[in-house]
């Protein structure tokens, strides 16, 4: 009904406000256009940290000094870390997706708090360009890797201060997202939008929400004892004064294990809703979905020592840990079981998203069960700070959270842009950044079971062959990459204008014209049915 | 730009609500180190403990409860359209904020005078318990001090909002969530007076 409308009223693209040019986008508090100050900050942090981590594959394609020398090589991996987990995966699918879609598939006009919203994106920005400073004052860039371990995170002569500032500013800023999501969907769900009538995308911003608020702040006053460390010589954490190093370890992962789900959680949302929306038919055991979601947030909370199994604990410590972890991958599975039920039977339209899902299944599918093998504490002695634990942990946050959100991006586009883009070089990108990836990451495996330790620019000559086919696997990735940017740059001016539901998705974004109307909605839509209605 | 939405008060305070347990977690890894060393420095901080004035902790603790009650009883005023006695109420509570911080100054300039204080080369000589215990004192008031400047300058910020009736009697969510914040500072200062005073 709405799309006639699409004509007269102005979307929020075009919308004039009171602000021109440039101040129209960073001061306006629309909930779509702050998406997209997201989205173009962190396809550009993206692309630093995807061109840092193609330097550094290309270092090691050969033993000994290729490009660079050790030191750095330690500053590249460190701001590869920093940049890729707390400017762009951690940010990633709820910034951008979330803020751009969370109120339009509850049906609300905007999120909670529009200013707070802007603020956090401002904080984001201060973050980053600290972190970005920390490279060139001072000593130095930083080389400890973005964990900052202690003691010589507080040791080292690298510039540490506005790195580990950095990483603070942005988790306040990730901590108001979460806030600001919270309040909007308990408060501003549209009459009738019950929570089990709620889309699986919201409820995984939900839990993300609660890890955002509950596990950020320890990490921050971790980050500052690092900062009072460096400073004032306090001895949290300094073994000479006292401090215990292996108490850092434990702060730092109780925050950046949950993290992880950070990341994954809304990867799972957004999968969720394409699997679906491509295969025409209603999710499969929704409930279950969403107690997934919550019970795979709330065990990810006690399952941070499994980064420490070597750095010493308990006996018990260790088991209990164990045990935990190996407890997450049921709720894992139920989604990926989920998903595979809900496309038998269903009539599946291959699209472009859809090719992104099935890659998205496959990844975390390996990278969930090679997760299992280091929670297993014996593997783990062997395969700990290997390029085991750096392959796992790729095809965890980069072939899951990473294909979730270039997934979303060609399945929102058309929402968004209001156009639609080129499918074949579409798919081109995706087959070449998925062979990449494959080609990079999976000989890693191997590597690190032989023994390759992570971050040194070197190694020994029997590893040769393994990193020579990684570093080709990089070069297809990147062009896949490139050829991905391109394409949809290049739609947003010569694609064809894209219908309000060009994919035949049931929830609420598509029952609005593309782009959307600045209030989105002409009235408050009242929901009788659920999300996924396909009967 | 999106217009004015409807005011949701209840949402409000539920954003404020969830930025105290930020809050909370942020001391709660602090709280976590100091028992940890607590338990393997136990001498040493019961010790340490002692030299700390209980008679001032004691009169700033006495201080910040006044002000939580002072503040809560601006926002039952603000309620009965007694705008005079609201302000009185909010200029008390600065007040005793502002006592509070000159009793911790003068606190910690005697300690400073004593050449306790983080990297101090005295304290060091003192032992790693001490080196600890007076890092986390420091640390922790130091972070719950700074958390009352805040405090503070959100009250005159709200103090001048009623003075140009912008925070009325039907429309003072935003003192109330002052007062919320003025609460968890005066909460978390009720762990930090025993776990640094009287624990001995």
């Amino acid at each position: 009904m709405s799309t006639q409308r699409t004509i007269e009223e102005s979307s929020y693209l075009e919308h004039k406000g009171r602000f021109k040019g440039i101040f129209s986008w960073i001061f306006s508090t629309d909930h779509k256009r702050i998406a997209l100050l997201y989205l173009f900050s962190i396809l550009t942090f993206f692309a630093v940290g995807a061109t840092l981590g193609l330097l550094m594959k290309f270092e090691l394609i050969a033993p000994g000094k290729t490009i660079m020398d050790a030191q750095t090589y330690n500053a590249f991996f460190t701001l590869h870390g920093i940049v890729m987990i707390f400017a762009v995966v951690i940010p990633g699918l709820p910034a951008v997706f979330g803020n751009f879609l969370l109120p339009i598939m509850i049906g609300a006009k905007d999120v909670a708090f529009p200013r707070l919203n802007l603020m956090s994106w401002y904080l984001y920005v201060i973050g980053v360009s600290l972190v970005l400073v920390s490279q060139f004052a001072g000593q130095g860039p930083p080389d400890t890797g973005w964990t900052f371990y202690a003691p010589y995170s507080f040791r080292t002569a690298g510039n540490m201060l506005p790195a580990v500032l950095g990483a603070f500013v942005l988790g306040f800023s990730s901590i108001l997202t979460g806030l600001n999501f919270l309040v909007t969907m308990h408060r501003m769900r549209a009459p009738g939008m019950t929570w089990l009538k709620m889309p699986l995308f919201p409820w995984t911003l939900y839990a993300t929400g609660w890890v955002q608020l509950l596990a950020t702040p320890v990490v921050g006053i971790t980050l500052l004892m690092v900062v009072a460390e460096r400073t004032l010589h306090i001895g949290f954490f300094d073994p000479t004064l006292g401090g215990d190093p292996i108490l850092y370890q434990h702060l730092f992962w109780t925050y950046s294990h949950p993290a992880v789900y950070i990341m994954i959680l809304p990867a799972m949302g957004a999968i969720s809703e394409i699997i679906t929306t491509f295969s025409h038919k209603t999710i499969f055991g929704y409930r279950f979905m969403v107690a997934s979601v919550l019970a795979i947030a709330f065990v990810g909370y006690f399952v941070w020592g499994h980064h420490m199994f070597t750095s010493g604990m308990s006996g018990t410590a260790l088991y209990t840990f164990s045990i935990l972890t190996f407890l997450v991958a049921i709720p894992s599975a139920v989604k990926v079981f989920n998903w595979i039920s809900t496309m038998h039977q269903g009539s599946i339209d291959l699209q472009t998203p859809f090719y992104w899902a099935m890659a998205f299944i496959f990844l975390f599918m390996v990278g969930g069960f090679s997760g299992l093998i280091l929670g297993s504490l014996a593997a783990n002695v062997h395969l700990h700070n290997t390029h085991f634990v750096v392959s796992h942990f790729h095809f965890i946050v980069f072939g899951g959270t990473g294909f979730a959100f270039f997934g979303a991006m060609h399945y929102w586009y058309p929402k968004i842009t209001g156009r639609m883009y080129d499918t074949r070089w579409a798919n081109i990108g995706l087959v070449l950044f998925f062979v990449g990836f494959v080609t990079l990451y999976g000989p890693m495996f191997l590597l690190g079971m032989n023994g390759m330790p992570r971050r040194y620019f070197d190694y020994d000559e029997v590893f040769h062959a393994g990193n020579i086919v990684s570093t080709m696997g990089s070069w297809v990735l990147y062009s896949g990459l490139a050829i991905i940017i391109i394409n949809l740059f290049s739609s947003l001016k010569s694609g064809p204008k894209a219908p309000a539901d060009p994919w035949g998705g049931k929830t609420l974004e598509w029952t609005i014209p593309s782009p959307p109307p600045v209030e989105n909605f002409d009235e408050t839509p009242v929901i009788t049915k659920g999300p996924y209605d396909y009967n | 730009m999106t217009t004015e939405t409807h005011r949701d008060d209840l949402a409000s305070k539920t954003g404020m609500w969830l930025f105290l347990f930020t809050e909370m977690l942020l001391f709660g890894g602090l709280f976590v180190v100091y028992s940890v060393y607590r338990y393997r420095n136990a001498e040493a901080f019961h010790l340490a403990a002692e030299e700390l004035s209980v008679f001032v902790g004691t009169i700033n603790t006495i201080i910040l409860l006044i002000s939580s009650a002072t503040i809560a009883m601006s926002i039952t005023a603000i309620q009965k359209h007694n705008k005079k006695l609201t302000l009185l109420l909010l200029g008390i509570t600065v007040l005793l904020g502002l006592a509070f911080l000159v009793n911790k100054y003068f606190e910690w300039g005697e300690h400073i005078r004593e050449h306790i204080y983080p990297g101090s080369p005295i304290l060091a000589s003192r032992g790693q318990g001490d080196v600890l215990f007076y890092g986390l004192y420091f640390f922790m008031t130091g972070l719950h001090a700074l958390h009352i400047i805040i405090g503070l300058v959100f009250i005159c910020v709200i103090g001048r909002l009623i003075i140009r009736d912008k925070i009325v009697h039907d429309n003072f969510v935003l003192l109330e969530n002052s007062g919320l914040y003025w609460h968890l500072v005066d909460l978390i200062w009720i762990f930090l007076f025993p776990l640094f005073y009287l624990i001995t």
